[in-house]
């Protein structure tokens, strides 16, 4: 058999690919644009979040946002391992996304204005990111599947803790439940851009089926989210912005409205509320971490020159 | 930009007393203290292990699995390492 065989034969039989073995080319690109992208994601996605920890409404809640932003950096920590297993130096990838080279995530050039947000986010974006990231701790590469077990058992408490926080919203006064309503009114429509392009505009989506790289198309998670998160906003009261929502009997689930893809392309091309904004703030923490890593350098050097010295007396 | 990437580490993480350590990812870390403080933030944040190694990348050998097929072939006609090779009769229990 080919190296070509090998591969195939090795994805038909759901027998994951590890980082030394034979893999087309094409495959090695296609995830290391996924997961640096992804990891990418998880590092942006810290700063919508972090602009509201020092005004969380009560301590619990601090501690509590503190820990899942925390968690953020770790799952970009774990996709970038994941990435670097393909012989993409993380470096690299860092330099790509603080030129504004590399992609991330639509959702998080969007800004925090209320508390509300970051029930919105935790409830609806991290949702949003679960369906997304189930299915891919089955993809077919090995160490981003692991990454992704990983990161879907820290995800839960995500989408809990923001549904608490519109919970409690919900229940309160008047202004703060329509702090939640129109919390949802700005995130609903760019949460469902999350998925990505329609199916059929989406150029990756076919190789990515074919070699189980994905599970599901944009189309098919987008409605998925919907089914689920309709009777989830019904609980809590809030009225999903759109018009055309239809419970549909045939196809058992929802018919929605289109999602405005101008917008959508618009901020995945750097033309967004924050893109600016998100990428100045990861440029300036960058700059500003220099002389930590340049001490951190110099003291390991300075270490390993010293027991040198032991080593030699 | 950037300088270059701090030197990479795997870790292994001990989850229990009495289970292996068991490999979970990388990091890259200017020292051995520094790599080990950063694999407990990264990979223990919820108590997931007692116990951590950190191990320079560049130091681990792996084998080749484009020679798997001769590497392992020692192993490959040796049916009778298993006990399924060898018939019991139906009267004989425990064993
Ligand atoms: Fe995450
Ligand atoms: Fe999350």
């Amino acid at each position: 058999m080919t190296n070509e065989e090998i591969f195939e034969k090795k994805i038909q039989d759901e027998v994951r690919i590890e980082p030394k073995d034979w893999m087309p080319e094409a495959y090695r690109k296609t995830l290391i644009r996924q997961i640096s992208q992804h990891a990418h994601s998880e590092v942006v996605g810290m700063l919508p979040e972090a602009n509201w920890i020092t005004r969380a409404p009560t301590l619990r809640r601090k501690a509590t946002l503190l820990a899942k932003v925390q968690d953020e950096a770790g799952h970009g920590l774990y996709l970038y391992s994941a990435m670097e297993t393909l012989g993409m130096p993380r470096s690299q990838a860092i330099d790509d996304l603080l030129s504004g080279k590399a992609k991330y995530s639509s959702i998080f050039n969007y800004p925090t204005l209320s508390w509300a947000d970051m029930g919105t986010i935790g409830w609806l974006v991290d949702g949003a990111a679960i369906l997304n990231q189930v299915p891919l701790c089955r993809t077919s590469y090995g160490p981003y599947a692991r990454a992704m077990v990983r990161v879907c058992k820290e995800e839960s408490f995500h989408q809990r803790q923001g549904f608490e926080i519109m919970q409690s919203l919900c229940e309160g006064s008047a202004d703060q439940k329509a702090m939640a309503q129109d919390a949802i009114n700005r995130w609903w429509w760019p949460t469902l851009m999350m998925f990505g392009p329609r199916d059929a505009e989406s150029g990756n989506t076919e190789l990515s089926m074919k070699w189980r790289i994905k599970r599901f198309t944009n189309d098919e998670l987008r409605q998925k989210f919907v089914d689920m998160m309709v009777p989830q906003a019904q609980f809590l009261g809030l009225t999903i912005p759109d018009e055309k929502l239809k419970w549909n009997a045939d196809k058992n689930g929802y018919d929605f409205g289109d999602v405005d893809w101008d917008e959508f392309w618009k901020v995945v091309k750097g033309q967004g509320p924050c893109n600016k904004q998100r990428l100045e703030a990861r440029n300036k923490a960058h700059d500003q971490g220099a002389w930590v890593r340049e001490a951190a350098a110099a003291y390991a050097e300075k270490r390993a020159k010293r027991e040198k010295i032991g080593a030699s007396a | 930009m950037s300088q270059k990437d701090w030197p990479l580490w795997e870790v292994f993480i001990r989850s229990r007393q009495g289970l292996d350590h068991k490999h979970v990812g990388s990091l890259h870390a200017a020292d051995a203290r520094m790599a080990m403080e950063n694999a407990r933030d990264v990979y223990t944040r919820r108590l997931e292990g007692v116990s951590i190694w950190v191990v320079e990348s560049k130091n681990i050998h792996a084998s080749n699995p484009d020679e798997a097929a001769q590497f392992y072939d020692p192993a490959e006609d040796k049916a009778y390492r298993h006990p399924t090779f060898y018939n019991v009769p139906d009267d004989i229990e425990h064993m």
